[in-house]
C-alpha cells in the first residue's frame, strides 16, 4: 500500500495540524516537570528560589519562550478545530483562521520573551502591571 | 517536438517506477498520456478510465504524489520542467500497475451504513422536503460524491487508522443522516461514530483540498460529530 | 470502544479544551506580567500562598489537564505508534491519574 506523499500535504490546514499535534506533545512532556517545579516549594522558599535561579540559564529561558510559543500555537489552534467543529467553518475562512492563530501564538512568544528576565524600571512610581 | 519524461508505477505493491517518454501535445492531459503510453509505447500498462470528461471518477490516479483525476488534469499545470510522475491511488492495494483494488472503499462506505433507506412505498404521497431547509441545504452540499476515492487517497488518518472509514463514506453518511426521509438515522449514526469513525478525524483538510468536485468532507464530518454528540446527550446512541 | 463511549470521550476532549482556554488565557497573560523583573520564590508564593481562589483556579486548571493531555497522548499512540485497545486505553487512564496526582500535589504546595 503506497503512503501519502511529503508533496500532498503541503495545505495550510496541514501545517496546522502538524503544528497542533507536536505543540500538544511537547506539552504534554512539559507538564509533569512543572508540576515537579512548583512542587519544590514543599521543600521551602529557599529549594524553590534555588530551582528559579537555575530556570535563569539561557538554554532554560529559549526553552521557556518555546513552551509559551507552543501553548500560544496550541491554544489558537484548538480554538480553531472548536469553531470547525461545532460551527461547520471552513474552506475560505479556514486560512485566515489559521492566519489569526499564528499571528496570536507568535504576539504571545514574543511577549513573554520580551518580558522574562527583564529588568523592572527604575521606579515608576506605580506599579506597572498589577494582578 | 517537445517531449515528457513520465515516470510510470509498473507492477504490484513491489513493482518500481518505469520511465517513458511521451510528445508532448497542447491541451494534453495526464490521461492522454498514460493512453499514449499504453497504445505506443508498451500495451502492457493497466489503467482505468470510462467517460473521460470528468464525470465518473474512474482515472482517478496520483500524479506527482497528488490524486487526481487524470482525464481533467492538464500536463501543463502539472509537468514541471518537462517531468511527470503517475502512480496508483494511495491507501489500496495495488492490482496492477495504475489499477487499485477498490472494494475496501466500498466495503467502508458500506460499514458507514452509506445506503438509502426508505420509509415509504410507491403507494405513498411524495415526500415533501424543502429545498431551502438547512438540513436539505448541507445534504445539497455534499451529494454530488461520485466515489471516486480521491479524498481517500489524501487522507493520513486512512493510512495511521487502518480502520478508519474515510472522508467519501462519512461524507455519504452525512448526506443521508441529513436526509428527512431516510429510516435509518440512528444505526447509522451508531455506524460512524463508533471506533475508526467520524471521531478520528483531524480536520488536516486533505480531503477538502484535493476533492475534484470541491466537496468538503471535513465539514460533513464536523456535522457528524455534533451529531453523534446531540444523539448521545438525547441517549440515543 | 462502542459509538457512545467514542463520542464521550470526544466530548470530554473538547469540553476540557473549552476549560483550558479560559485557564490557559488567564495563566499566560500572568506569566508574561510576572516574569518581569525575574521570577522569585516569593513572587510566586505571595500571591498563592493561602489563596483559596488560586487553589481553586489551579485545582480546575489541573483536572482539566489530567483529561486533555491523556486523551491527545492517546491519540498520538493510536495513529503514530499502532499502539491502540486496552492496552493503550489503560495507559492513558494511568497518565491521567499521574498528571492528576502530581499537579495536586503542585496545587498544594503552593497554596497551602
Amino acid at each position: 500500500m503506497t503512503m501519502v506523499d511529503w508533496r500532498n500535504r503541503g495545505h495550510p490546514a496541514y501545517w496546522a495540524f502538524l503544528v497542533h499535534r507536536v505543540s500538544g506533545l511537547a506539552l504534554a512532556l512539559f507538564l509533569p516537570l512543572h508540576f515537579i517545579a512548583l512542587a519544590q516549594a514543599l521543600n521551602g522558599v529557599d529549594a524553590l528560589n534555588t530551582f528559579l535561579a537555575w530556570t535563569r540559564a539561557p538554554w532554560v529561558t529559549a526553552s521557556e519562550i518555546a513552551i509559551v510559543l507552543a501553548l500560544g500555537a496550541h491554544l489558537t489552534g484548538g480554538l480553531r478545530l472548536l469553531l470547525v467543529e461545532f460551527f461547520g467553518w471552513s474552506r475560505g475562512v479556514q486560512q485566515a483562521l489559521i492566519a489569526v492563530a499564528a499571528g496570536i501564538a507568535l504576539a504571545c512568544a514574543l511577549l513573554f520573551a520580551l518580558n522574562v528576565n527583564a529588568q523592572p524600571v527604575a521606579d515608576p512610581g506605580r506599579p506597572l502591571l498589577r494582578l | 517536438m517537445s517531449m515528457i519524461e513520465v515516470r510510470v508505477w509498473r507492477g504490484g505493491p513491489n513493482g518500481g517506477y518505469r520511465a517513458y517518454t511521451v510528445p508532448r501535445e497542447d491541451a494534453q492531459t495526464v490521461l492522454d498520456v498514460v493512453t499514449y503510453i499504453q497504445r505506443r509505447l508498451d500495451p502492457t500498462l493497466a489503467y482505468r478510465f470510462a467517460c473521460r470528461v470528468g464525470m465518473c471518477g474512474s482515472c482517478a490516479m496520483t500524479v506527482n504524489g497528488k490524486p487526481r483525476w487524470t482525464c481533467r488534469t492538464h500536463v501543463a499545470d502539472v509537468a514541471r520542467d518537462d517531468r511527470l510522475e503517475v502512480g496508483p491511488l494511495a491507501h489500496l492495494p495495488i492490482v496492477r500497475d495504475l489499477v487499485t483494488d477498490m472494494r475496501e472503499f466500498f466495503d467502508k462506505w458500506a460499514r458507514a451504513r452509506g445506503q438509502f433507506q426508505a420509509t415509504s412505498t410507491r403507494r405513498d404521497e411524495f415526500a415533501r422536503v424543502e429545498p431551502a431547509s438547512p438540513s436539505r441545504r448541507a445534504v445539497d452540499a455534499a451529494i454530488e460524491c461520485i466515489g471516486c476515492g480521491a479524498c481517500y487517497a489524501a487522507c493520513d488518518v486512512v493510512a495511521w487508522n487502518p480502520a478508519y472509514l474515510g472522508p467519501a463514506a462519512l461524507n455519504r453518511a452525512w448526506t443521508l443522516v441529513n436526509d428527512a426521509r431516510d429510516g435509518a438515522r440512528g444505526e447509522r449514526l451508531a455506524a460512524v461514530a463508533g471506533d475508526a469513525g467520524c471521531h478520528a478525524c483531524h480536520t488536516h483538510e486533505s480531503c477538502t483540498e484535493r476533492c475534484p468536485k470541491h466537496l468538503s468532507p471535513t465539514a460533513s464530518i464536523a456535522g457528524l460529530k455534533r451529531a453523534s454528540v446531540m444523539a448521545a446527550f438525547r441517549g440515543e446512541l | 470502544m462502542s459509538a457512545r463511549t467514542e463520542t464521550w470521550t470526544w466530548l470530554a476532549q473538547r469540553a476540557s479544551a473549552a476549560v483550558l482556554a479560559i485557564c490557559v488565557v488567564v495563566h499566560l497573560a500572568m506569566m508574561i506580567g510576572a516574569v518581569r523583573g525575574g521570577l522569585s520564590a516569593a513572587d510566586i508564593l505571595g500571591r498563592t500562598r493561602g489563596s483559596a481562589a488560586w487553589a481553586l483556579f489551579y485545582g480546575l486548571f489541573v483536572v482539566a489537564v489530567s483529561i486533555h493531555a491523556p486523551l491527545g497522548l492517546r491519540t498520538i499512540a493510536s495513529e503514530w505508534l499502532g499502539w491502540r485497545g486496552r492496552g493503550a486505553d489503560a495507559a492513558c487512564a494511568m497518565i491521567a491519574l499521574s498528571l492528576l496526582a502530581l499537579g495536586l500535589l503542585a496545587v498544594g504546595a503552593v497554596t497551602l
